[in-house]
């Protein structure tokens, strides 16, 4: 099956992304009306891309050499033809898969969720964009391909989180997530544009001569710049801006938790197979630059300290929110801090396993929320939930393993494997102890916000005042459940220490199966055992018997006191861009436009007054008639200049006056050059 | 000979029209989106290879070797689809906006004219006419159709204009004394065996000035003539009024033709005629071009008028042109560097054309619906009550901001990535403007057509037939291009080849 597969890749694949961007064409020409017909168009395409990817995962299981397909011209300036293409390697084989598989999940959840919407085709189709943008982001051989499918991405984020337009709130989170990661986008641009004047390709692999390959990387390392860094560093931190900006990295993070306010199976989306793994896929692709040089790169150790901050931040944060999605919210960024701790200490297998097994789990918690809030009628707050186990027995137990899994639960779950992963390498990594400590603190403070937002929603007696009524959801909102929670345990049959198959795929190695691995890395195992067991217990020891009133404070909030509004405030971030960023630009432009009508439009009349002045001046030279006897070319100039303005327009004097004013000119010249 | 019938052909339409003195608005607009269709299809036809006549020349003093000589390549012929295009664009626009009589009509095939004349000319005598021609209709079309400020806004446009091109005037002239002649590729080969410097310290030597020295003067005097039209800081500052003043339509033709007659002589005119002076004058216009980027967006952040909004964004815009032509004048040492800011700078200008005039074409639609308001907070969540314009306005919206996959994309990569090789720190500064690009223009999107819908919104209808219809080849026409970039660029690859070899000949 392979073998007869693999010749016709190269034209198969490019169909993985471009069926979900072209089914996203045709639903945008639909009348709303058709809105079935439009999601099983959605639903379809993404069917037969799923199919394909699956397949050419299936090729790509035989380690082998890079497989970069024939690139084409996409267009020629001057003597440079600029080419794109695709690439099938273990990284984006796996990408794919998962985006495909989850993707395809979602979009049948939101058959049921969003079943009653309006705007229901509308919505099949932007989802269908995002994915297909997403899709060309993980297949792309080039730089460039990528750039442009990590701005359509962005498109689509901005218009599904700002599907509810009518609500302030959402046009508002819209805007601001798509300015946001183009803060990020703009470094990216230059990083890219400045790889490309060096080494004069943006495609990452060419038989040789690709971005990512020796000779070009020999290049970048050899060219030095501003600070004495290398043009691969400095490249590869503006590279790390941009892939901060679209995957949440303190400081670039505020508008992920807004990014709420699109519907639940969008959140689902972002958080889990599109958008924000996007940044940490392209710093996974691009990773050869990143660690250009070898040994400690200031890139790759600016990664694992961004990436550690953001995991504890994120993790501190979560615990002192009450919205059931922004915990979540909060979590996603705070995980996608130890994907990048992964990257910047051990490489890009930790990274894109973590990646991968969070995609499952995330996309399931937030399918799981989205059950909920459904079930509850659109209440958010978990304050006001409670006991919900018994009226959403299948919905709770999808999330108890979707919540076991993000702790980090031992052994069974995929969760606990990558992240262990991960602070192995942290924990071995040359540059010091910094991000190990931040990440195992945010590890012990994820068990502990999941297990408060599990005992607060699920256990104890409903609160009041709460829900009334909480039922259960459709199966075609269970099923997609039920399939992410198998992927949420299955997947941690790959990433053992035991047998780490996909550490040794992507890597290019074959996997061998190892019992006495397990003995090497017990210490940690110990630890991370013991993360969760802390974690868990102080959670359980302070939530398990809530109060019944839903407007009593969190007991910890009387514990922590202004720490903890400064917690559920975010830290302040967004008040602090408010007062440092938005407030002066608005005051800058106003500046701006003060110049324009203090100094430019002044500047102009005088301008004008001292051309009109002139004009009259030599207006009146003309007359008197100097210019007799003038040599033919200015005579002809004036006649034909006279001539045409006087038919044309009923003012000629203006006109009149300007050739007069260039034939004043001319004509001081004229004589003083005679008169020599 | 089919070259100057083009030409002409727009001409013979506004004398048709003269002599019609019974022809009602409507039928005048009729008349002349017709006669503008016929325009394009003779536009477009021209760049068909099996019309082999593509130049016409005709001796009119050859003592001092003056010749009205057109001619057309591939970058040219781009400018004269652009110009048949918007053109059309704008007629259509005035019809569906029941804007315009029979004079205004004619007054916009007199400017097409012109334009069609400035994009092909290759000597400066009629190059200049047809430049000083243009001013005429679009002063009057501005002074007699506009809003309640359009004398004064029209009278600024017209006397700034007017001044910047003495200035050019004077340049040329001079060059005419020293050199005897004013032909574009003449005076191109003799720079590139740098021969004007010399010419002109011979001529002018009583002035005791170097070569140089003089060389730059003239050099400087042409691209303030060319900078008033771009425009360039600090010689912009007629536009915001000129292009709020004017009826939209009119604006249609401002910001997508006239502004490009500045992108045209600053590539075709100034880049290859002064090479030798280029590298001195580069940092200037370095920083003249990074400030129009800045300058612009900045403003357009605070202006509350959609139409000086929009404007504003134009001279940013074309800011990235100047910054490109800029760059190609520092350094002419890296030719595929070289290579990629100049066909940045001609994608830009023809997409910035189609994006632009489609933009106002949207605007006008909001001001005929709202009986003339164009205020920031005038509307509110029009995406509910019109969903079919907000979709499509929205495309255009993304492409000015650079999105990739629709026309604005690829110019903008182009032009930054010539101009980050060749002038490092002023690319890097300019990007500062593509990033408040989005920060306004998704404002504009955000208070325009979401939120609640305003109650006096309520009884509008979505686009009708014919406005689809428009707006949506005018969508078309930015999405193709972003794709299949090659679609434009091969017609400008022979003629960008060409220059290459002018300002950085291969050893």
């Amino acid at each position: 099956m392979v073998e007869t597969l693999t010749p016709h890749l190269p034209n198969l694949l490019w169909w993985v992304p471009l069926l979900p961007l072209i089914a996203g064409g045709i639903i945008a020409l639909l009348p709303d009306k058709h809105g079935r017909i439009a999601s099983k168009l959605a639903i379809g395409a993404l069917f037969v891309s799923c199919l394909i990817a699956l397949a050419a995962l299936a090729c790509s299981l035989t380690p082998k050499e890079v497989e970069a397909f024939a690139p084409v011209t996409w267009f020629t300036f001057g003597d440079v033809a600029l080419k794109v293409g695709l690439l099938l390697d273990p990284l984006s084989a796996s990408m794919a898969a998962m985006v495909t598989f989850v993707a395809l999940w979602i979009f049948i959840y939101s058959t049921g969720y969003m079943a009653d919407e309006k705007r229901f085709g509308r919505f099949f189709g932007f989802l269908s964009m995002f994915c297909g943008a997403m899709l060309m982001v993980v297949l792309s051989n080039s730089l460039l391909l990528l750039f442009m499918a990590w701005e359509l991405v962005g498109l689509a984020s901005y218009l599904l989180i700002g599907f509810y337009f009518e609500k302030p709130s959402a046009a508002a989170a819209a805007q601001k997530a798509f300015i946001t990661t183009r803060v990020g986008d703009m470094a990216f641009f230059l990083g890219m544009i400045w790889l490309y004047s060096q080494t004069g390709t943006l495609l990452f692999y060419d038989g040789g001569n690709g971005l990512l390959e020796s000779g070009a990387l020999a290049s970048l390392a050899g060219a030095t710049t501003v600070g004495g860094l290398s043009v691969s560093a400095a490249a590869g931190l503006l590279l790390l801006v941009g892939a901060m900006g679209k995957s949440g990295q303190v400081p670039l993070h505020t508008w992920l938790p807004d990014a709420m306010e699109g519907p639940t199976p969008v959140s689902a989306l972002i958080h889990a197979a599109t958008m924000v793994a996007a940044g940490v896929f392209m710093v996974a692709r691009t990773h050869p630059i990143f660690a250009n040089g070898g040994g400690l790169t200031v890139p790759l150790t600016a990664c694992a300290w961004v990436g550690g901050i953001t995991a504890l931040y994120a993790a501190l944060v979560a615990m002192a929110q009450t919205d059931f999605k922004r915990i979540l919210a909060y979590s996603t960024v705070s995980q996608l801090g130890f994907m990048m701790v992964a990257l910047g200490t051990g490489g890009v297998a930790a990274g894109m396993l973590h990646l991968i097994c969070h995609a499952f789990f995330k996309a399931l918690l937030f399918l799981s929320a989205g059950s909920v809030i459904h079930g509850c009628h659109g209440e958010q707050d978990i304050r006001k939930m409670g006991g919900l186990s018994k009226p959403m027995r299948r919905t709770f137990i999808a999330y108890a393993i979707g919540m076991m899994a993000l702790s980090g639960f031992p052994f069974l779950f995929s969760g606990f494997w990558s992240k262990e992963g991960i602070l192995h390498s942290a924990q071995t990594w040359a540059g010091g102890y910094g991000p190990f400590l931040l990440a195992a603190s945010a590890a012990l403070l994820t068990a502990f916000y999941m297990t408060r937002q599990a005992l607060l929603v699920f256990f104890g007696e409903p609160r009041k005042p709460g829900v009334h009524h909480p039922h259960e959801s459709p199966s075609v909102m269970l099923i997609p459940l039920y399939v992410l929670a198998a992927g949420a345990v299955l997947l941690s049959l790959i990433a053992t220490p035991i047998w780490p198959w996909f550490e040794k795929w992507i890597e290019g190695e074959s996997a061998v199966f190892d019992g006495g691995a397990l003995s090497h890395g017990l210490g940690l195992i110990a630890l991370s055992l013991g993360i969760v067991t802390v974690g868990v217990g102080a959670s359980w020891m302070i939530y398990r018997k809530p109060s019944e009133n839903s407007n009593a404070p969190d007991p910890l909030a009387g514990k922590l006191g202004p720490l903890w509004n400064f917690l559920e405030r975010a830290m302040g971030f967004d008040a602090l861009y408010e007062k440092a960023i938005i407030g002066p630009l608005a005051f800058f432009a106003g500046g701006v436009d003060m110049l324009e009508r203090m100094l430019f439009v002044p500047l102009m009349g005088m301008a004008e007054g001292l051309i009109k002045g002139f004009g009259r001046l030599t207006g009146a030279t003309d007359e008197s008639g100097i210019n007799r006897g003038f040599n033919s070319l200015c005579s002809g100039l004036k006649q034909r200049a006279s001539s045409a303005s006087r038919s044309q327009s009923g003012r000629p004097q203006a006109y009149l006056r300007s050739i007069g004013l260039g034939m004043s000119v001319l004509l001081i010249l004229y004589f003083w050059l005679s008169a020599r | 000979m089919m070259l100057l019938s083009l030409i002409l052909l727009p001409l013979l339409g506004a004398v048709l029209l003269a002599l019609q003195p019974r022809l009602g608005a409507k039928g005048a607009g009729q008349f002349t989106m017709c006669w503008a269709v016929l325009a394009l299809l003779l536009a477009g036809g021209l760049g068909c290879p099996v019309m082999s006549s593509r130049e016409w020349s005709l001796p009119w003093i050859p003592d001092a070797d003056i010749a009205l000589r057109f001619s057309l390549d591939g970058i040219s012929w781009l400018f004269l689809v652009l110009t048949g295009l918007v053109t059309l664009f704008a007629v259509v626009a005035s019809l569906l906006n029941g804007k315009g009589d029979r004079a205004y009509f004619a007054l916009i095939l007199v400017l097409q004219s012109a334009l069609f004349g400035v994009f092909t000319a290759r000597h400066f005598i009629p190059w200049f006419l047809c430049w000083e021609l243009t001013l005429i209709p679009a002063y009057l079309l501005i002074r007699l159709w506009g809003g309640t400020g359009a004398p004064k806004a029209a009278l600024r446009f017209f006397i700034m204009t007017l001044g910047g091109s003495a200035f050019m005037l004077v340049g040329f002239l001079a060059l005419q004394l020293a050199i005897g002649t004013m032909d574009f590729d003449a005076l191109g080969k003799l720079a590139a065996n740098h021969q004007l410097a010399g010419g002109l310290e011979k001529a002018f030597a009583f002035t005791g000035a170097s070569g140089h020295t003089l060389l730059t003067c003239v050099a400087l005097a042409v691209f303030l003539g060319l900078a008033v039209k771009l425009p360039v800081v600090p010689f912009h500052a007629w536009l915001p009024a000129a292009y709020a003043e004017a009826p939209t339509p009119v604006t249609m033709l401002l910001t997508g033709l006239l502004s490009k007659m500045g992108v045209y002589g600053l590539l075709r005119i100034f880049l290859p005629v002064f090479p030798e002076v280029l590298p001195s004058i580069a940092p200037l216009l370095s920083w003249l071009a990074v400030a129009t980027v800045l300058l612009g967006a900045m403003a357009a952040l605070a202006q509350t008028d959609l139409k000086r909004m929009l404007a504003y964004s134009s001279v940013n815009h074309l800011g990235y042109c100047a910054l490109a032509i800029a760059a190609a004048a520092a350094v002419q040492t890296d030719r595929s560097a070289l290579a990629a800011a100049l066909s940045g700078t001609v994608l830009q200008a023809i997409n910035h054309g189609v994006i632009a005039s489609t933009l106002f074409f949207g605007i006008g639609i909001l001001e005929s619906r709202s009986r003339g308001q164009r205020g920031l907070n005038d509307f509110g969540g029009l995406r509910a009550q019109t969903p079919v314009f907000c979709g499509l306005f929205g495309i255009a919206v993304f492409a000015s901001l650079g999105l990739p996959g629709l026309s604005g994309f690829v110019g903008e990569f182009l032009i930054f990535n010539g101009a980050f090789a060749l002038t490092p720190a002023a690319a890097v500064v300019s990007v500062a403007g593509l990033l408040l690009t989005a920060v306004f223009l998704l404002r504009m999107i955000r208070q325009v057509f979401a939120g609640p819908l305003k109650p006096s919104l309520a009884k509008w209808q979505d686009l009708g037939t014919a406005e689809r219809i428009v707006f949506g080849i005018a969508i078309l026409l930015i999405a193709i291009p972003g794709i299949w970039p090659q679609l434009l660029l091969q017609f400008s690859n022979a003629g960008i080849l060409e220059l290459l070899d002018l300002l950085s000949p291969l050893p």
